[in-house]
């Protein structure tokens, strides 16, 4: 584990570098704000909901699902491909059915319009 | 002990201290060199007005981001606010801790043994990077959902949909990789092309289109750079930042470019090694440094960066989403059986 201790100390300092470069430039920036400065960036008359209550596409969280399954697959990939010459042929055809079966359900996710945007 | 304190707590130290500095002055002269690369592509000169040719102009943009007043929307949620650019940038500084861009070296002499110059080789350091730049995701959407702005809102959602969709086909791509190199350790696969005399770029040409394709919509650049496209949301998902917590994003973006070109330097184009080893009348280029060879491909990629940020136009959102899913991903998936394939063959 002697090759992660560079990590963790590299994670404290680039923990640190955001933290002390905005308290330095909290000593030396300019500043002098007001109600109107404090509005959001936007024109026309000033809203009585905020950004918060806009609803948004459902397709978003769709991508999300999809990706979280395709991103498992991945994961399951990464190990099968470093252990590659020890599994050789064998491995290789069992790889190639499994995508195949992913490949029947990405087809699905396709035929039902999952992939659309529109 | 005293030892051990030197090699555990010293010399990382000192690397880190080094190699932080280093990128962070390369980061501020990439927007240097992308305003002026910008401008020749289109005919102008850019900023040659702060310095000799222009040369201070990043330190000037610093210290006036440094000293700019820092607005927080009154209607802001400020503690996520306040966390949003550290979530982005600590990330994408921590890609550096496993990126070999050298090997081990006496520094001409200078020390008794060679130590490695880069800060540590892990064995899944691939893997590693890849985990951590996804945290980058999470501060683009919490900083786009704090902002309590529409545009803010909307582009925090689209980057978090393009960056999760180009993660797939980019770890299909990697795999392609891992495949021919059959380790994570990013300086193995470095060792691995030295050993097969081939830069993986000429079995993996594929592979390294489809990882490069998504490395620009990962770091949301031209022409992917939906989540801030200024005709429709102002500036994205940092609208309503401003001094140095802009800096942040700003710094964050081009950092990440720099851990894409360098993760496809190592990957594709054999890091440090020098091109044409054993060709006997090219011997000259041993001379220099294996340092400057990793800085001049990883330079390349940034350039291809920049020169398609001067060439295409913005994709629309919904072709974003189709060139990910509907193109990306079969591909990278098919160069992922015809990799092994290969490898089988070549292996008998």
């Amino acid at each position: 584990m002697n090759q992660y201790i560079p990590i963790l100390i590299f994670t404290l300092i680039a923990i640190s570098f955001p933290i002390i470069t905005l308290l330095l430039a909290k000593l030396v920036r300019s500043g002098s704000p007001n109600a109107v400065k404090a509005e959001p960036y936007e024109c026309g008359v000033k809203m009585p909901t905020t950004a918060y209550d806009t609803r948004f596409s459902i397709r978003y969280y769709l991508i999300a699902v999809l990706f979280v399954v395709f991103d498992v697959e991945t994961i399951f990939l990464f190990p099968w491909a470093v252990m590659f010459d020890k599994l050789a042929l064998f491995g290789f055809i069992e790889m190639v059915v499994f995508l195949a079966i992913l490949l029947v359900g990405y087809i699905y996710a396709w035929r039902r319009g999952a992939l659309e945007w529109a | 002990m005293h030892a051990a304190l030197i090699q555990f707590i010293v010399i990382p130290v000192v690397k880190i201290a080094v190699i932080l500095g280093v990128v962070l002055l390369v980061v501020a002269y990439l927007t240097f060199a992308e305003r002026k690369i910008l401008a020749y592509m289109q005919v102008r000169l850019g900023p040659n007005r702060v310095g000799p040719k222009g040369w201070l102009q990043p330190i000037a943009d610093g210290l006036k981001l440094f000293v700019k007043e820092d607005l927080i929307p009154a209607k802001a949620e400020k503690a996520v606010f306040l966390l949003a650019p550290a979530m982005i940038m600590i990330p994408a500084l921590l890609a550096f801790s496993v990126i070999p861009f050298a090997p081990a070296t006496k520094l001409f002499g200078l020390l008794p043994k060679a130590i490695p110059p880069y800060v540590t080789d892990i064995n899944i350091a691939l893997l590693f990077v890849l985990g951590i730049s996804s945290i980058g995701v999470y501060g683009i959407i919490l900083g786009g959902w704090s902002s309590n702005n529409k545009f803010s809102l909307m582009g925090g959602l689209r980057s978090a949909a393009q960056m999760v969709s180009y993660e797939v086909p980019m770890g299909f791509a990697i795999i392609a990789v891992l495949l021919m190199a059959r380790s994570l350790s990013l300086v193995q696969i470095v060792k691995a092309q030295q050993a097969a005399h081939l830069w993986f770029f000429v079995p993996g040409i594929l592979a390294l289109g489809i990882y490069f394709i998504c490395g620009v919509a990962e770091t949301n650049r031209n022409p992917f750079d939906l989540p801030e496209a200024e005709s429709e949301l102002v500036a994205g998902f940092h609208t309503e930042y401003s001094g140095m917590k802009f800096a942040f994003f700003f710094l964050a973006e081009y950092t990440n470019m720099l851990v894409v070109s360098s993760l496809a330097t190592i990957m594709f184009f054999g890091g440090w090694l020098r091109p044409f080893p054993n060709v006997a009348w090219l011997s000259f280029l041993g001379v220099v440094p294996p340092v400057i060879w990793f800085a001049v491909k990883v330079a390349g990629f940034i350039f291809v960066y920049m020169w398609f940020r001067g060439t295409f136009p913005r994709y629309r959102f919904d072709q974003l989403m189709q060139v990910g899913w509907k193109w990306l991903i079969p591909l990278s998936l098919a160069n992922l059986v015809i990799v092994g394939a290969g490898v089988l063959l070549v292996k008998g």
